[in-house]
């Protein structure tokens, strides 16, 4: 069995700006059709990495290949095949959403129908309004309607949820995963990491330009990080805390040895969110004592 | 509301289109440069209409100023006198020249290097950057979109001339076509060099402020709102290093009386040099749009 060749493939990058190191020594591979995740705080690499995968930014060491090509000499017929929505927009857009994509659309070999993609994003009732009338959300509903218009077989999603209300939120998952049904591959930064465990095969966190873990949804964070958590409060009033894989057991000693319920009885199973934070606060706190790596924070 | 779109029977990755409407025409292959550059045309020109502010301070604007001129100075009579000694031409006929020249300068120059900057500012040009269109395409499009609305612009200039300011204009068909080959070369420099100027500005919020006391104060030097036999022969000269004088001279040469040409800097209408100083500032503009056109800056 062969396996495939990798939409994306990432080795060994790096990206500094001067004497700043943005991104340092990641790898990783994205195979067709798959949906991968970038996670990260604020300022640790995730849109440099984007945008060197998008051709938009040069890298200063390391392999990139995107759909077979070395993005940084991406022709337009590699364009055609990629699909981008950048983190911000602020395009002042005098056009129409339905003049905006009709022209995108005249770009690409075989775009999409243009009122299909408008019905997708939710836009029907703003075909007609220019794109500067448009609230911030609607605004970046356009912007993801850009993204998929020419039918891309890879799309780079920059935080594209940001400034949704849930209903929209809700709707763009629906809108991604028919994507994914399509065999899009599809690489997502995002902050919210619901959003990642809904729609992500795997995800890779990066934390101060390094990818620190990298896996599927489940495996992040490792098995350990997974251990359901039995909370409650003793006779004493003091809240306490036991991580067990026995959780049902837990409980049932607890009842017995407090001779009824245990007042405020949790059990909790850590949720992305939490095995994310566990895992950027140990990062930090393991670079903040390295010496080497000291005078970085400073 | 479906968030949905057809899925390719099979749920492959798609590759052809399908779900054909109005607006999903078939096509297997990218379309061409030249094309799409055509289409681009149709879009800039939507686009600079509905832009209050070029409508007024590109395309509005040399007909209020001809307004402004006329208003301000008939009262002082002709300017001028005929070869048999008598009155000379009104102020409009004077002045018109002038606008046409400044029209071509504001359609070409300040339109483009404010719009551009404003382009690259807002983030069109990245977006642009991300999608099959060429460079090429793009240029193709905002010099279409120059030449269209600087032509009806000098239409329309002329119209109001004849039949509002009650202006004679040339009947012979060799001003005409001096006419011709000055306004497209004029406009079309003038297109490069806005390319040009547009990396100038920091950001699209600055554009306007950095491209407009260039452009207005080469119209006072180069004899679009003063007359230029009047300027001080130092001012004259500077004027020479760039296109506005020669394509108000050339102007001039179309649409003054013949005897006018005796108040030009050296006498005479000098086309040839209109032609060659235009062409030189051609390969400037062109050069200069090749080497500071950027989708975006890299790595800034």
């Amino acid at each position: 069995m062969t396996t495939p060749t990798p939409a994306v493939r990432v080795t060994r990058l790096s990206k500094s700006y001067g004497d700043v190191d943005a991104v340092t020594d990641i790898s990783f591979d994205i195979q067709p059709g798959e949906t991968f995740a970038l996670l990260g705080p604020n300022g640790a690499g995730k849109s440099s990495t984007i945008e060197i995968l998008e051709g938009y930014r040069d890298r200063s060491e390391g392999d990139v290949s995107v759909l077979g090509e070395d993005p940084q000499h991406g022709g337009l017929d590699w364009k055609a095949r990629i699909g981008i929505v950048l983190q911000s927009s602020g395009e002042s857009g005098n056009a129409t959403v339905t003049e905006q994509l009709r022209h995108f659309a005249s770009l690409y070999p075989h775009p999409r129908s243009v009122d299909e993609v408008i019905a997708a994003v939710g836009l029907e009732s703003k075909a007609k309004t220019r794109i500067h009338k448009l609230s911030g959300g609607q605004q970046r509903r356009v912007d993801v309607a850009l993204g998929i218009i020419g039918r891309p077989e890879l799309l780079f999603l920059d935080e594209p949820t940001t400034g949704f209300d849930p209903e929209a939120r809700h709707q763009f998952w629906d809108l991604i995963r028919s994507l994914k049904a399509e065999g899009t591959t599809i690489l997502l930064t995002t902050h919210n990491l619901d959003e990642a465990a809904e729609l992500s095969d795997r995800a890779g966190i990066i934390v101060g330009g390094r990818l620190i873990d990298i896996g599927t949804i489940g495996e992040l964070g490792g098995p350990t990080a997974r251990i359901p958590l039995v909370r409650w409060r003793d006779g004493t009033g003091a809240v306490r805390e036991q991580r067990t894989d026995t959780p049902a057991r837990v409980v049932a000693e607890l009842a017995a040895a407090a001779g009824g319920e245990p007042a405020d009885l949790q059990v909790l199973r850590p949720s992305l969110e939490d095995i994310y934070l566990g895992l950027v606060r140990r990062h930090a706190a393991e670079t903040a004592t390295s010496p080497e790596n000291a005078e970085v924070l400073a | 509301m479906s968030a949905t779109l057809n899925t390719q029977p099979g749920g492959q990755p798609a590759k052809a289109p399908q779900g054909k409407t109005r607006t999903d025409r078939v096509r297997t292959a990218r379309r061409g440069v030249l094309p799409l550059g055509l289409a681009r045309i149709g879009f800039e020109i939507r686009l600079y209409f509905r832009s209050t502010d070029t409508v007024f301070f590109t395309f509005l604007f040399p007909f209020i100023m001809l307004g402004i001129f006329t208003a301000a100075f008939s009262a002082q009579g002709n300017i001028g006198t005929n070869p048999d000694g008598s009155g000379g031409i009104s102020v409009g006929a004077y002045y018109l020249p002038g606008m046409l020249a400044a029209g071509m300068l504001l359609s070409g120059l300040q339109n483009l290097a404010i719009d551009i900057a404003g382009e690259k500012g807002d983030g069109t040009l990245k977006r642009l950057g991300g999608t099959p269109l060429s460079p090429l395409s793009y240029f193709i499009g905002k010099i279409g979109q120059v030449l269209v609305t600087g032509i009806l612009q000098a239409v329309l200039l002329l119209l109001v001339a004849r039949f509002a300011f009650d202006i004679a204009l040339p009947t012979e068909p060799e001003k005409w076509l001096t006419f011709t080959w000055v306004f497209l070369l004029g406009v079309i420099t003038c297109a490069f060099l806005g390319i040009a100027l547009s990396a100038l500005p920091r950001s699209g919020r600055s554009a306007s402020a950095v491209v407009i006391p260039i452009v207005l104060v080469l119209q006072f030097i180069s004899g679009v709102y003063l007359q230029f036999n009047a300027l001080p022969e130092w001012m004259q000269n500077v004027a020479g290093l760039f296109p506005l004088k020669w394509m108000a001279q050339g102007m001039r040469a179309v649409f003054l009386p013949e005897n006018f040409a005796a108040q030009e800097q050296n006498g005479a209408w000098e086309l040839d040099l209109v032609l060659l100083a235009l062409l030189i500032w051609l390969v400037v503009g062109l050069v200069g749009s090749r080497l500071t056109f950027r989708w975006i800056r890299k790595d800034a």
